[in-house]
């Protein structure tokens, strides 16, 4: 019988160890309950999403302070974009959201700069200002064919 | 003439022996669904078998543990220090957390894991079974009319079943953790880039994947080692073929739908 206590205190303990590493998995890795939980959201329109999709990231001043939780087509002509800031960023009336890249060719994420207003943006407020992604091919298009007409 | 009648008398040979073959791997795989859901359908009746399947999942699941850590350590070295390599020549060490993270959780944690548990679990599953049967002690069992199916069969499968998940998940974070030494400590990757690129990379859908194809391993290593040694030809070398055989056809299995999860459902 003693034998068997032992056995079931062990058979506990690897239960348990397999259990954290499972949750570990779940929550540090998979992220499960975490920024996209809580916070608030907030809504911004732009003309060309630039390929952000959902789970990229909000940055402030380069600092992560969100996720994208939707992009989705409106009108059947410019992007919307719902937001999830987390709870204890504060963001401007007028602040200002452009599509940027991380590196030459990295991840496209959304820069949020504040504005100079008092009022800050309430949960599912719009961020008004906009600014689409810089397309370098248009760019080099643009560059290139404006002087053959 | 009799040249043609022979040619046609082996093709009828070979149609013969293939057809033969054909119907006794269908009955087989009949015979191994029937005997492993009947045995596992017997978990919902009294009398419960919690004891049996505390020891076996002490033999099963913490016997394994050892191997498995010492697997998920050095396949997290192997590929940190692989994935180094590969990556630096592009100048982007920094994905290498997420390189490692993502062949581990999605493919390399359940497979060789899987692998690892047939060896060490699953051969002994067979060998015990068929040495029971050899012995006539499940005959034993039915004579004090204890149902062998319930006590010797259903707490192994379950067992296994449990087992492979947790395990798997041990090597996960094994693999990620030792990852984590050789790429940082030893080959100098920014602590944080490895932690952050692992987290940003992986969603929870590839977790997810894992733990399906752990669970579904689990289940195919139970129902085919626990076939293998019940329907074992009770001699010496009936035992030994029927380990031998469990093994090879698990592993396989465990090749072929690991193939099918990936491509169709994750």
């Amino acid at each position: 019988m003693q034998a068997y206590r032992r056995i079931e205190m062990t058979v506990g303990a690897f239960v348990i160890v397999g259990l954290l590493a499972i949750s570990w998995l779940a929550i540090k890795v998979g992220q499960v309950g975490g920024l996209g939980e809580s916070g608030y959201s907030l809504i911004a329109n732009f003309d060309d999403a630039g390929g952000v999709r959902k789970g990229s990231d909000v940055m402030m001043a380069g600092v992560v302070i969100g996720r994208i939780d939707s992009v989705k087509l409106t009108n059947n002509d410019h992007a919307t974009m719902m937001l999830r800031i987390n709870q204890d960023v504060k963001i401007t009336e007028d602040a200002f959201a452009s599509v940027r890249t991380k590196g030459i060719i990295g991840d496209r994420y959304i820069r949020i700069t504040q504005g100079m207003e008092d009022e800050n943006l309430e949960a599912g407020g719009e961020i008004e200002e906009t600014e689409s992604a810089i397309n370098i091919e248009d760019l080099i298009s643009k560059y290139i064919f404006s002087g053959k007409e | 003439m009799s040249e043609l009648t022979m040619k046609q008398s082996g093709l009828a040979t070979f149609l013969g022996r293939l057809g033969r073959s054909t119907l006794r791997g269908c009955e087989q795989l009949g015979d191994a669904t029937m005997l492993g859901l009947h045995a596992l359908s017997l978990i919902f009746s009294k009398p419960w078998q919690g004891k049996h399947f505390i020891i076996q999942l002490y033999a099963l699941g913490v016997g394994s543990l050892a191997i498995i850590v010492i697997t998920g350590a050095f396949t997290g070295m192997v590929l940190a220090l692989q994935g180094y390599y590969t990556l630096a020549k592009f100048g982007s060490e920094s994905l290498l957390g997420a390189g490692v993270g993502m062949s581990i959780i999605r493919e390399l944690g359940p497979v060789l894991g899987a692998f690892m548990i047939i060896g060490r679990a699953g051969s002994s599953i067979t060998a015990e079974i068929g040495i029971m049967r050899v012995t006539e002690q499940t005959d034993a069992l039915e004579m004090m009319a204890v149902n062998p199916k319930r006590r010797i069969l259903l707490p192994r499968i379950v067992a296994v079943i449990l087992a492979v998940p947790l395990l798997v998940a041990i090597f996960d974070v094994v693999g990620i953790g030792t990852g984590y030494i050789v790429g940082v400590e030893l080959l100098g990757v920014n602590p944080g880039a490895y932690m952050a690129e692992l987290v940003a990379k992986i969603s929870m859908h590839d977790i997810y994947g894992g733990w399906v194809k752990s669970v579904v391993f689990g289940f195919l290593i139970g129902m085919i080692c626990t076939y293998m040694g019940y329907r074992a030809v009770p001699t010496t070398e009936g035992v030994a073929q029927a380990t031998t055989q469990a093994v090879v056809i698990s592993s396989v299995c465990v090749l072929i739908i690991d193939y099918i999860l990936t491509s169709f459902f994750l």
